[in-house]
């Protein structure tokens, strides 16, 4: 992994008053994304505004595809163009996208699509928040792969989290998600942008071997296979099928455990490297409560409330939601009385941690439909109940 | 054949193919292997440098194109070879890039891309060979389907109307467009030629016989007789009015060149209007892939 200076000309060095949105698009630019293939969604529409607004300025390629099926898969042709690139969308877009989604998975390409979440299913709630799909992030294309997904809780986070998710996807060549939502995305905060040479971005893994050696899936020592950029005289083959080392189909069980085995192994088996979390006051809590996105801000008034009342609770916020941080949940698990999970869905993440827990704590879910942020004193009644 | 021949014989494509990968998947009969060869040829004939041209495909017998030449070649999702295209070519605009995939890919379930890109004037060229069928999955009926035609999914006849490609092709604003059949060798030869010399939106129908549904299913004959019988029905109409194009069940089919115009590429048009507008402060793109450098 090879780290360089921001490229200047994409960074808005200053301190702003932007939406998350806004923010989204600014963390694209700065991170080196050079192409935007993206269809308007509410509530995410403006990312895709900013980035046509900006990126003349900067030097790259802004298109509005005929929907969310092209451009994903826009994206996976300009990544082998040489290009980093994104796309935003929200529910029923991400549903569009999932088999290309898959396809970028198995052809191991570094990209990030941003979902600015919104209430579900179907058209669901266009201008209301939701946090329901958070499972699909991980699950909805077919078959079995793994991926990164961040959730920021403000819009200085959706700039920070965009480039943390380029670096990622540089770093394990695969599609990362930034799992925002329409709250965070609608959000006006102050955002700082640092100095360009303030922002260390993963450089893309080029392979710089003989040409007619290239293998566009031959794992280097660290698991991880190079890239190319096509064009430049490689003359490789690549597909969604399952494939060998060379990028050729093979079809038969052998490949195929091969094949799948890398692509979820290179994300689980690096997990500890990804995982961010943030975490208050664990030590000595009686209660966790687990939160993401724009819940997090909702639930830590619902934990000042607690503590007022004398309980001892502690937070810990998914900044990475996928891989999931089950080795830490495990841990606190016999520690602790109850965890308690409230989300913007009818109970997603919280599967996880009942699953991480392994009926060693009670694992309490405080679940919302969608359409507004919780009332913090229904977060309150759950962590007061929990600990009866 | 004497064995030192037989051990010195190399097949005339062979710096183009993946050798390694021979033989392929397609049957004894069909036409794409010719449709390829054509475009082998047209390759060499333009003495393109073949690190520059890529070619997209999406899925079905024809998707398979990408995995047998020796560019850079990439088998996508079904439908999505031309948005596929479209991020490789707008990524890296000095690459020649060709879509090569079949009737259903790009105009059943790709439909949508298919118009879009020519609506854009985007600079690739679409080879699309049409067999009247989805050959991969066993003969169902396509977009393409002849009215009358038995197929495994229209048992009893086709009774759906059925698309013209260069018809389609040029109200959605392709700048290039021909139709030939696989057995006009050198006229797709040269089709492909002028197709990949053109700025925009290109766009290469070639109808082939699938000998083991199509024709096995409405007792067409062998490939031979096919492809033969397909050459015998068409009547060469350069320029003819693309609304005219319709074909019918074992019809005549109308082939030639029907459209060569000039007009600002997707990318000139980007650059053109953006310098316009935003003046010296527009970074002109595309002229210089510079992010490696």
């Amino acid at each position: 992994m090879r780290t360089v200076k921001a490229d200047p000309k994409g960074v808005l060095t200053g301190s702003h008053y932007l939406d998350g949105d806004y923010a989204l698009a600014e963390g694209a630019l700065a991170a080196g994304c050079r192409f935007f293939g993206g269809y308007p969604i509410t509530p995410s529409t403006e990312t895709a505004e900013r980035f046509s607004e900006r990126i003349p300025y900067v030097g790259g390629v802004f298109i509005q595809m005929e929907d969310e099926l092209a451009s994903i898969i826009s994206l996976i042709g300009a990544v082998w163009g040489g290009k980093k690139a994104m796309t935003v969308t929200s529910g029923p877009g991400f549903s569009l996208m999932m088999e290309n989604i898959g396809l970028a998975a198995m052809m191991e390409i570094p990209l990030v699509i941003a979902n600015v979440q919104r209430g579900g299913p179907s058209t669901g709630l266009p201008t209301l928040v939701g946090q329901q799909d958070m499972m699909q992030a991980r699950w909805g294309s077919h078959g079995d792969y793994a991926i990164i997904a961040l959730c920021p809780d403000s819009p200085q986070e959706c700039f920070d989290l965009t480039i943390k998710a380029f670096n990622l996807s540089e770093t394990y060549r695969c599609p990362v998600f930034v799992m925002a939502d329409e709250c965070v995305g609608h959000m006006h905060e102050k955002v700082v942008i640092p100095p360009a040479d303030q922002l260390d971005i993963v450089e893309r893994k080029w392979y710089s071997g003989p040409k007619d050696k290239y293998m566009p899936y031959k794992n280097d020592a660290d698991g991880i296979p190079f890239l190319v950029k096509a064009g430049d005289g490689y003359r490789f083959h690549t597909t969604g099928l399952t494939h060998d080392e060379r990028g050729y189909p093979v079809i038969n069980a052998e490949a195929q455990d091969i094949c799948v085995r890398h692509l979820c192994d290179k994300i689980n088996n690096n997990a500890d490297k990804i995982i961010e979390l943030e975490e208050e006051d664990i030590d000595g809590a009686d209660v966790v409560v687990i939160s993401y996105g724009i819940t997090s801000r909702v639930a830590f008034r619902a934990v000042q409330l607690a503590r007022k009342e004398g309980i001892k609770v502690g937070r810990l916020r998914l900044i990475t939601a996928w891989p999931f941080c089950e080795k830490r949940i495990a841990e606190l698990a016999p520690k602790i009385k109850a965890f308690v999970v409230p989300e913007i869905n009818y109970g997603q993440m919280v599967r996880e941690v009942e699953r991480s827990s392994a009926g060693q704590t009670k694992v309490v879910s405080v679940p919302h439909c969608g359409g507004w942020v919780h009332n913090p004193l229904d977060i309150l009644a759950a962590i007061k109940e929990s600990v009866k | 054949m004497t064995q030192e021949k037989q051990d010195t014989a190399v097949n005339p494509l062979e710096g183009f193919l993946r050798m390694e990968r021979i033989p392929h998947i397609w049957c004894p009969g069909c036409g794409i292997g010719t449709v390829v060869t054509s475009f082998a040829e047209a390759l060499k004939k333009e003495q393109l440098d073949l690190d520059k041209v890529a070619v997209v495909s999406g899925i079905g017998c024809t998707g398979r194109v990408a995995g047998y030449v020796k560019l850079d070649s990439f088998h996508t999702t079904h439908g999505r070879a031309i948005p596929f295209a479209t991020g490789l070519k707008l990524a890296n605009p000095e690459m020649k890039v060709v879509v090569f995939s079949g009737d259903g890919d790009i105009s059943g379930i790709g439909g949508n891309h298919f118009i879009h890109a020519a609506r854009r004037n985007m600079d690739i060229t679409v080879i699309c060979v049409n067999n009247f069928n989805y050959a991969m999955t066993g003969g169902q009926v396509a977009p393409t389907t002849p009215m009358e035609a038995n197929t495994s999914t229209s048992p009893y006849g086709n009774f759906e109307y059925s698309f013209s490609l260069p018809t389609l092709a040029e109200a959605a604003g392709a700048t290039y467009i021909a139709r030939w059949t696989a057995l006009h060798f050198r006229r797709v030869t040269k089709s492909i030629r002028e197709a990949l010399n053109h700025k925009g939106f290109s766009f290469v129908e070639v109808i082939t016989p699938c000998v083991t549904l199509y024709a096995r299913r409405n007792r067409l004959g062998d490939g031979l007789n096919l492809l033969r019988y397909y050459y015998d029905k068409s009547e060469i109409v350069h320029n003819a009015d693309t609304r005219t194009l319709d074909i019918t069940y074992q019809g005549k089919l109308v082939v030639g060149k029907f459209v060569q115009k000039e007009k600002p590429t997707f990318l000139d048009a980007m650059n053109t209007h953006l310098g316009n507008v935003l003046g010296d402060d527009y970074q002109l793109y595309g002229r210089l892939n510079d992010d490696r450098d």
